[in-house]
């Protein structure tokens, strides 16, 4: 079919049909020939070559490795490929369990079951190389062909990364050394060009409704790689759902200068795809060559709003990329076609851009999920391009009001779609709906709305404002590289991510997640030594969630925090729980994160009915409460909550480890990214201490901080240091050396001979115990022997008392003088050793 | 000793006009000694830790860091003296001046959170503060400092310093709230806080518990009196010295050339070395000094080996065996025999019964100029001693008891009795015999 057409790819069988199955009219094939008439080169691709398939995404094809070749009845061509899936097609809350960076060239052998190996033979771009690789292997230097080639280290199977068994590791290796033979006899080379892809979903969509075989999908070759690729991926649905081209907005985004920060290039360019949407799809509506209207848009299609200045250098350029551009017509493919049910589950949001956001990352949020939930995805990702555009203020009045109409139209397109029309109006600055004042409350805290003023008893200061005065002079910036890294090595530094927590919270984050989607009640009992991040794990749950619910992928929900330390009373929780409810009504999903954080000593009350209510309230009928529940011990319920207390905690139980010196080493590293601070020996010293004490990270942190200041003590003149390892050790010994050995040493001679006789007479009576009177005797001994005037009663029970104030001594109510009981505080070794090194 | 008396002659002749000058020493040096935390005075041997509290407080008012340190050292090593000299030199500072808000808090006098709270709020002249009092209750009040403190931020708050005294008493209050609440301040970005306790436990961060450990950022800053006992001299004479400004100056620049006389007086060395093994706070030397001081006349301007000496017998003197010296000579049998028990029995409590079965044994056997004193002249006696606290009853005296079988413990040492009786003025001989030993007679 692909001869009918004038298209610039042919796709033609290499060799004879190796076999072929009668039933099912299908005849397999070794191999198949692209060939490019413009460029007139030829490209052999056989059978375990691996292979760029055209996904949703331009500048992300898929990566997969050919496993089959065959033609149909129909005489389609048809392809079975084993796929690998790109990190960025993994949903961003589970790439934290890789726990290392990704390079752009790694992918993953995809295990995912449910996608269809069956695609179209005309979607293969070209080969490509993927080389395996052993997990602890450096990526090698690249040369030539970086775009071509890949690397695939672990498995993914949806849930979780595996290393690559054997066996595929071989087969990975086998298929690329016969790969390498065929390419040099075969000498072929590819356009460099790649193709747009089309959506593989809409694709379907299209040919049920428009005859797809008439269809030219065109393709167009690109080169700003500045574009962003979600753009892209909304053009190409845009284009499929119109069944139209709009080459416009292509021109349009090219004219943002690159310098442009990227959320407002985003931004523009949404609006710019939803512009021309809605002014092409009328007069081209019913063109049936697409080509066509793309090799005259630079006259005919260019509408007037475009703000465009350099419009003459840009038709240029832009005609000298058609000159490459290759058109050639697609197949439906039949990968897609079993997916058309999951468009209902629009609610059902899957794991989507909580986390890096789309600020940060070059890289566009594409999980394989959403391969096949393209539209609420891509409806998503423009709500919410939109509302930063927004933010940004970047549109103008025209421009807004183009958004406005191309909105309606949008609205029309995805009517299933519940969440946009909210999102839209949004954007349109009618922050009066209903959702944005939720918005509002859930950001300002409840005391806001509790000071309101209200006249009553003078007893209550209820219509004051808490405020801490403002500073006066304004705060120094940090000058230094040490005092840049001690900023950020501040405990209360907020980190973008939290390293090595990945784990902990893909699970906090999966439980609260499918309680909200399900809407019942649940609670989780989270349990850790402090510093390991259990408080700080929980409130990132709550910030991605919680812009989950904003993006409208989970339904909205209340989060009250109750902190057991910050309570006077165990009931107060009561009242911080009403404040919040106050705000609104309770038709919302509450969601209550609950820090047990003195286990239980403050909401524990005798009849443990505080903690009974609450533990008690998710398991009502119609409660939407879910509990997560913070303390120290693991074993709380059993020890001291009552059974019907413990029994309604439930069994979802987690504990977050002590860290080990590693994350600890990962964690100060990733806070002093770009500073050049610390020796990597000295940082890795101060982790495996803190380790082998108490994997607290606060702890470490703290450490690392007074190191630095030491350092710029030590330092004294204007060069630059680093925190070398004798910085850190002297920083350790600070804060983890015992006091008492130096208190001892620096005593006064008299307190010496005391604490000599106290063992002396220790060793005597074998019990670890004296009065003072018995260590008198001593003492007035050993100052005999050493020549020294013997000191008074008085001035032994005041050295006595001294020596107890600095609790080197337990010593008794001193009543009772001379039969005063005396004990020591520290064991009789480090008295000796303390005494020994006079 | 000889530089010292010819100073004391020359003295002599000046005697009117110096007594003026007498009384401004008096002054001068007796508020150097019994303020000896305030910033006037002078720091000795903590520089480094000087250096690192300054710097600290410096960072959190000019950066807005938030940091926790503890001051520990024993009593008298100057903790406060370092925390006041400190603050004294910050509030030199322009960048500083005003850019630092207080709150001093005392464990004796903040004796649990609540009390803390109000006296935290108070201090900071928060909006629910209505003249000096505080309305609302715990639970509000902590809700609304905490408030406060959470809307505040790194860069546009005004620092607050919190100064624990007695740090160690805050421990105590229920689940160290007050303390979890400042720590968790002080390791989040609200507010900047920096939280200084000032304690003289060692064991100080045993007490803390855990969760308030892990906020508390470890930083502890030791004073240790670690100085040796050349710079314990120069001590001496600093703090003895008049400063230059002192208006008469003549009698200045006699005043100090003897006290750099004294300072080098063998007899004053010794002195000092002896007080110095005793302890090393400075607060021992003040009152030695003190002592010594307030023999400065106008017929005696100037100090002298005798009056230290003098001053140093004196602030050495047991105190119980001061108390003997007052006793009666029936009283001193008593305390005898109960020596004796102490020795036949090992030092097991006694009654006032075997008591007095000794004393009659001694009166029977030995004693030539002592009359035998009726049964109930001696259990008067013997209340006396108890109402002095020579002895000490084992358990509460009861109604039912009878008094003359309740069991007591002598609160003396042998040697400080045989001490007391060197002392004691005419003593008889043969109660001196039976004191050296209770088998005399035989």
């Amino acid at each position: 079919m692909n001869t009918r057409q004038q298209s610039k790819l042919i796709y033609s069988w290499y060799g004879k049909p190796l076999g072929s199955d009668r039933k099912l009219r299908t005849s397999h094939y070794k191999g198949i020939l692209i060939t490019s008439e413009s460029s007139k080169t030829e490209t052999c691709i056989q059978l375990g070559d691996f292979i760029l398939v055209e996904g949703v995404n331009a500048d992300q094809p898929y990566v997969a490795q050919l496993v089959d070749l065959y033609e149909d009845g129909a005489q389609h061509k048809h392809a079975v490929v084993q796929w690998f899936c790109r990190l960025e097609e993994i949903p961003q809350n589970q790439r934290k369990m890789l726990k290392r960076d990704i390079s752009a060239q790694e992918v993953f052998f995809d295990q995912v079951l449910g996608y269809d190996t069956d695609i179209a033979a005309e979607t293969i771009i070209k080969s490509i190389m993927v080389i395996p690789l052993h997990l602890g292997e450096e990526l090698p230097v690249i040369t030539l062909n970086k775009e071509q080639t890949f690397y695939v280290k672990q498995s993914w199977d949806g849930k979780c990364f595996k290393v690559l068994s054997p066996d595929t590791f071989s087969k990975l290796k086998e298929a690329n050394k016969t790969r390498g033979v065929i390419t040099n006899s075969s000498k072929a080379s590819i356009p460099s060009d790649i193709f747009t892809p089309v959506k593989k979903k809409t694709e379907s969509v299209v040919r049920s409704a428009t005859k797809p075989k008439k269809i030219d999908m065109e393709i167009e070759s690109k080169h700003s790689s500045s574009k962003s690729s979600l753009s892209k991926e909304r053009h190409s649905q845009r284009m499929a759902n119109n069944d139209i081209k709009t080459p416009t907005a292509r021109k349009k985004l090219e004219l943002n200068s690159p310098t442009r920060s990227k959320g407002r290039l985003l931004g523009y360019e949404v609006l710019g795809l939803l512009d021309d949407d809605c002014d092409a799809t009328a007069p081209l509506e019913q063109s049936a060559t697409k080509r066509k209207v793309k090799f005259t848009n630079d006259i005919l299609g260019s509408p007037p709003k475009i703000p465009c200045s350099d419009d003459k250098s840009k038709s240029t350029t832009q005609s000298a990329e058609h000159h490459q551009s290759d058109i050639m017509r697609l197949s439906p493919y039949t990968k897609v076609n079993d997916f058309s049910d999951e468009d209902k589950n629009l609610q059902e949001k899957d794991d989507v851009p909580s986390l890096g956001g789309y600020q940060s990352s070059q890289s566009p949020v594409v999980t394989p999920r959403s391969r096949r939930r393209c539209v609420q995805k891509t409806s998503a990702l423009i709500a919410e391009q939109i509302s930063m555009l927004d933010q940004e203020d970047f549109l103008s009045d025209s421009d807004s009001s183009y958004s406005l109409s191309s909105e309606e139209k949008e609205d029309d397109d995805d009517d299933d779609v519940p969440c946009t029309p909210e999102k839209k109006t949004k954007s349109n600055r009618i922050l009066s709906t209903p959702k944005s004042s939720r918005k509002s409350a859930v950001h300002t805290p409840a005391k806001t709305l509790r000071k309101t003023p209200l006249k009553g008893t003078p007893r209550t200061p209820r219509n004051a404002t808490p405020e801490i005065p403002r500073r006066i002079q304004a705060t120094q910036e940090p000058a230094s590289v040490l005092e840049e890294a001690r900023l950020r090595l501040h405990v209360s530094a907020i980190p973008e991510s939290l390293p090595c927590r990945e784990e902990e919270f893909q699970d906090i984050y999966n439980f609260v997640e499918s309680k909200l989607i399900d809407g019942t009640g649940g609670c989780m009992y989270i349990s850790g030594v402090p510093g390991t991040g259990k408080t700080a794990t929980v409130h990132e749950v709550i910030r991605c969630l919680q812009q989950a619910a904003e993006n409208d992928e989970l339904p909205p929900f209340q989060f009250v925090e109750i902190n057991g330390m910050k309570l006077t009373d165990p009931h107060q929780a009561y009242v911080q729980i009403l404040e919040v409810l106050k705000i609104r009504g309770h038709s919302f999903f509450s969601l209550i994160f609950l820090s047990l954080s003195l286990q239980l000593d403050l909401l524990w009350t005798q009849k443990q009915n505080v903690m009974y209510n609450l533990f008690d309230w998710p398991t009502q009928r119609h409660s939407k409460l879910i509990i997560l529940a913070i303390a120290n011990t693991m074993d709380l319920p059993e020890r001291i909550m009552m059974n019907r207390v413990a029994s309604r905690l439930g069994l979802t139980r987690m504990s977050f480890q002590p860290y080990t010196y590693k994350q600890l080493q990962q964690i100060v590293s990733s806070r002093l990214k770009g500073v050049k601070a610390f020796e990597e020996d000295a940082v890795q010293l101060v982790s495996r201490k803190v380790a082998a004490l108490s994997g607290d990270a606060r702890r470490c942190l703290d450490i690392c901080r007074r190191a630095t200041e030491i350092c710029e003590f030590a330092r004294q003149k204007r060069a630059p240091e680093m925190v070398r390892m004798a910085h850190v050790t002297e920083a350790i010994d600070e804060m983890f050396s015992s006091p008492y050995v130096n208190a001892i040493r620096n005593a006064s001679l008299h307190e010496q001979i005391f604490l000599k006789a106290i063992l002396a007479e220790f060793r005597r009576a074998g019990v670890e115990e004296a009065t003072v009177q018995q260590i008198y005797h001593h003492h007035v001994a050993l100052c005999r022997m050493e020549g020294l005037q013997s000191p008074t009663v008085s001035e032994t029970m005041a050295i006595c008392s001294r020596l107890g104030a600095c609790r080197l001594l337990l010593v008794e109510a001193s009543s009772k003088y001379l039969h005063m009981r005396v004990r020591l505080n520290l064991s009789q070794d480090d008295v000796m050793y303390a005494l020994r090194e006079e | 000793m000889k530089p010292s008396a010819m100073s004391k002659r020359k003295l002599k002749e000046s005697s009117a006009e110096s007594a003026e000058s007498i009384s401004q020493v008096q002054k001068i040096l007796r508020e150097r000694f019994c303020h000896h935390f305030c910033a006037a005075g002078k720091l000795f041997g903590m520089e480094q830790q000087y250096r690192h509290l300054l710097e600290l407080l410096r960072r959190t008012t000019v950066h807005g860091e938030s940091n926790s340190a503890l001051v520990i050292g024993p009593r008298g090593s100057g903790k406060t003296a370092l925390l006041n000299h400190v603050l004294k030199d910050l509030r030199e500072m322009t960048q500083v001046r005003e850019n630092l808000l207080e709150v001093h808090l005392n464990g004796l006098l903040q004796t649990n959170d609540k009390v803390a709270l109000k006296e935290i709020t108070r201090q900071l002249q928060l909006e629910n503060v209505v003249g000096d009092k505080v309305f609302g209750s715990f639970a509000e009040n902590l809700a609304f400092l905490l408030e406060a403190l959470r809307k505040g931020n790194r860069t546009s708050s005004c620092p607050i310093l919190f100064v624990l005294d007695e740090f160690d008493l805050f421990v105590h209050h229920k689940n160290q709230s007050l303390l979890y609440n400042l720590f968790d301040i002080s390791q989040s970005a609200q507010t900047p806080v920096t939280v200084i306790g000032l304690t003289c436990r060692q064991d100080i961060l045993e007490l803390l518990e855990k969760r308030v450990k892990s906020r508390f950022s470890h930083r502890q800053i030791y004073l240790m009196n670690s100085f040796d006992f050349k710079q314990y001299i120069k001590i001496f004479k600093n703090q003895l010295s008049l400063p230059a400004e002192f208006p008469d100056e003549p009698f200045a620049q006699k005043w100090n050339n003897n006290v750099q006389h004294l300072s080098e007086d063998k007899a004053v060395q010794d002195v000092l070395q002896k007080l110095f093994h005793h302890s090393k706070d400075l607060r021992s030397l003040h009152l030695l000094l003190m002592l010594a001081v307030s023999a400065v006349t106008v017929h005696h301007p100037l100090l002298t080996a005798a009056d230290l000496q003098e001053a140093s017998r004196q602030h050495s003197t047991d105190s119980k065996a001061n108390i003997v010296h007052g006793l009666s000579v029936l009283e001193i049998c008593l305390i005898i025999a109960m020596k004796h028990l102490n020795e036949v029995y090992d030092g097991e409590p006694f009654n006032f019964q075997m008591v007095y079965n000794e004393f009659q044994k001694f009166i029977q056997r030995k004693a030539h100029s002592m009359y035998n004193f009726e049964k109930p002249v001696v259990m008067k006696a013997f209340e006396h001693l108890l109402q002095l606290e020579l002895v000490q009853p084992l358990e509460r005296p009861s109604a039912r008891a009878q008094r003359e079988f309740l069991l007591l413990k002598l609160l003396l040492d042998s040697s400080q009795i045989m001490e007391a009786l060197q002392l004691y003025p005419n003593c008889p001989t043969d109660v001196k015999q039976w004191a050296a030993s209770s088998l005399s007679w035989l």
